[in-house]
């Protein structure tokens, strides 16, 4: 009844082309921006903004960056981790040696040393394809992880190689408080969403989908391979890059170049797999869940405390963890946006049957 | 004498690239028989070796351990096949992939609830006591490792080639659903191969376990295993073999002669960049299939 687009008649090509075509859909984002943006600051508590939705904020912006990677150009990455290192050091590097650096600037030219160094390990893409890719990108995880540990002028000669996030600011603005935090995440991620919403469907992001479903075919029609192919190594590492930086100097604070290493890779491939491969909701929506999986077991082991070991909990949230991603596969492959989309389907017709 | 070191060294490598291939092998296996690249199998090594020295602890006799642990084994392979890939079939191999990291998690959780997470010594009655072959030292230790993975390796490559099971299950890896219309039981077939990736895991977590204990650790060697596959081609089996001497050699080398000029610690990445650059030359491998793409 609610959710039905009847009477929404397009009469400009400028109609035709919003993001949001459905005017319920329009609606809903700016009542969810407004909550995020008003609401939210005012009632969440501390541990509500900097446990829960920083992280899940920085995390959807990686899940972001390998969704345009995998889920559209159909490059398989296992080195997402990383950039997300490289835009972090490159960031505090900035921000250190540069005196009077904005920080926003910083942030940007962090994510294009990360874009850099995304087109340096993108270049075998043309000819390696699928497993072999995959294999290759753990390379570039294995190599920065190892630069930024091995060669201190990264870390600023600092003798535990860690770095600690300077005073920040934005517009003479100090970002000291949770929900200042809070607030620059969410004006930087909501850019770089809407950013990649509409990069998605423009001829780039057609050339990476007509990449991604047959490479020869796309070659056939004129798409030029390398560039498309380096172009999204390019863009999802710029991702990275600010999520990166965002983790290591909003969310930590410190950080060193461990805090990057594999297993946070498969973190962000998990949260697109579990939030759908090729879908900008479904980055957030695997952040979210990847984000709150730990918080809710957690709670249900406190339930539990005294009749089971740590040990023991710890095992089985391992367990549960992967029994749950081989549920989702079983369930359904195309992630939590499909889901999502055939609730919006059977909206539209409820509450008739037909 | 600067020869004899750099043979010392050379054979080291290649000693210690076999048990790379052993691991390797394992992937291979099911990547040729399904198609799935098998990211479990690091687990797979880690709960046979776990299983094994559980039941060694409960006084068992070595060989007793080992064919309950080989049937455990077999018995996960079938209950993967049955509970994880049945549901599927037909699914892009990305799918595929992520299951099997999902069953990573699933099974390194299990086992270590199971067997618990301290660090168990194995032995397996082989002295460790080098030797020498004209002024080279050589650890008996490997070369009785290498001998194993040899054999193992010459079987199972005999076996994909001879037998009309490996005909099948090449037939699987090729085109699921090509292989179901012309009869070939493609449950069976995971099964099997899953139990012969158990059985190649449990040797490998032997040897791996002998050498650094049984532990988490067991897991990472899958990441050693990795630039040996992608060397040699994921659906190689001599490949494993070949691509474990190239990296295992190559990974010794460069840690005596260039981890100096770099600070050391190299070996973390250095195979993954050796394996890169091989693959801007030869992007299947050295053994892997030729993809000819049409339109």
């Amino acid at each position: 009844m609610i959710y039905r687009e009847s009477g929404q008649f397009k009469t400009s090509y400028q109609n035709d082309s919003v993001i949001f075509p459905i005017k319920q859909d329009r609606m809903f984002i700016f009542a969810l921006l407004a909550l995020a943006a008003l609401v939210v600051p005012m009632f969440a508590s501390e541990y509500m903004l900097s446990g829960i939705l920083i992280p899940f904020l920085v995390l959807s912006l990686a899940a972001l960056g390998l969704n345009i990677l995998t889920g559209y150009a159909g490059l398989l990455s296992l080195g997402s981790a990383a950039f997300m290192a490289v835009g972090a050091f490159a960031t505090y590097n900035f921000l250190v040696r540069v005196p009077g650096m904005p920080l926003l600037l910083a942030l940007v030219l962090g994510g294009l040393c990360a874009a850099a160094v995304g087109i340096l390990f993108g270049l075998p893409s043309l000819r390696i394809k699928g497993f072999y890719l995959a294999a290759a990108t753990l390379a570039a995880q294995f190599f920065v992880e190892w630069v930024l540990t091995k060669f201190s002028w990264f870390t600023n000669h600092s003798a535990s190689g860690v770095i600690s996030s300077p005073p920040l600011e934005v517009f003479g603005i100090a970002l000291d408080t949770p929900v200042s935090k809070y607030l620059f995440t969410l004006a930087v991620v909501v850019v770089l969403a809407l950013a990649a919403k509409n990069l998605v469907r423009s001829s780039t992001g057609r050339a990476w989908m007509a990449v991604r479903d047959m490479d020869v075919a796309a070659e056939v029609i004129g798409i030029p391979i390398l560039k498309t192919k380096l172009l999204a190594f390019a863009i999802s590492s710029f991702y990275f890059g600010i999520a990166g930086a965002l983790y290591a100097f909003i969310l930590l604070g410190t950080v060193d170049a461990q805090a990057f290493d594999l297993h946070r890779s498969f973190q962000i491939l998990f949260m697109i797999i579990i939030g759908g491969v090729g879908s900008i909701l479904g980055s957030f929506l695997g952040a979210a869940f990847i984000v709150l999986l730990p918080i809710v077991l957690n709670l249900l082991g406190q339930l539990l405390h005294g009749i089971v070991s740590t040990q023991f909990l710890s095992n089985l949230e391992m367990m549960i963890f992967g029994g749950l991603i081989i549920f989702f596969l079983i369930v359904e492959p195309l992630g939590l946006a499909k889901m999502w989309q055939i609730t919006k389907e059977k909206l539209r017709l409820w509450p008739f049957p037909h | 004498m600067e020869f004899q070191f750099f043979l010392e060294v050379l054979v080291g490598g290649l000693l210690a690239g076999v048990m790379y291939s052993l691991v390797a092998l394992g992937f291979v296996l099911i990547y040729k028989a399904s198609g799935v690249f098998n990211f479990a199998q690091g687990a797979l090594v880690l709960f046979a070796a776990l299983t094994f020295v559980g039941f060694q602890n409960m006084g068992l006799p070595f060989w007793a351990a080992l064919i309950i642990t080989l049937g455990v084994m077999v018995l996960m392979g079938i209950g993967i096949e049955k509970i994880v890939l049945r549901r599927l079939v037909n699914q892009p191999p990305i799918s595929l992939f992520m299951a099997t990291i999902g069953l990573s998690f699933f099974i390194e959780g299990l086992a270590q609830m199971v067997w618990g997470t301290e660090v168990h010594g194995l032995e397996l009655g082989i002295t460790d006591e080098p030797f020498e072959v004209g002024g080279v030292f050589i650890s008996s230790f490997d070369l009785f490792a290498a001998g194993i993975s040899g054999t193992l390796v010459a079987v199972l490559a005999l076996f994909f080639q001879k037998t009309k099971l490996g005909r099948a299950l090449r037939a699987v890896a090729d085109d699921h659903q090509a292989a179901l219309s012309v009869g070939i039981p493609l449950q069976h077939i995971w099964a099997i191969v899953w139990a012969v990736a158990g059985f190649v895991a449990l040797v490998a977590g032997l040897l791996w376990g002998s050498r650094l204990g049984v532990q988490f650790a067991l897991t990472l060697v899958v990441l050693k295993a990795l630039p040996v596959l992608i060397l040699g081609g994921f659906t190689s089996v001599p490949g494993a073999i070949v691509g474990g001497l190239i990296v295992g050699a190559g990974e010794k080398l460069a840690e005596v002669y260039l981890g100096p000029y770099l600070s050391g610690g190299i070996e973390n990445w250095f195979a993954y960049v050796l394996a890169l650059v091989f693959l801007m030359v030869r992007p299947e491998g050295l053994f892997g299939e030729r993809h000819i793409e049409r339109v």
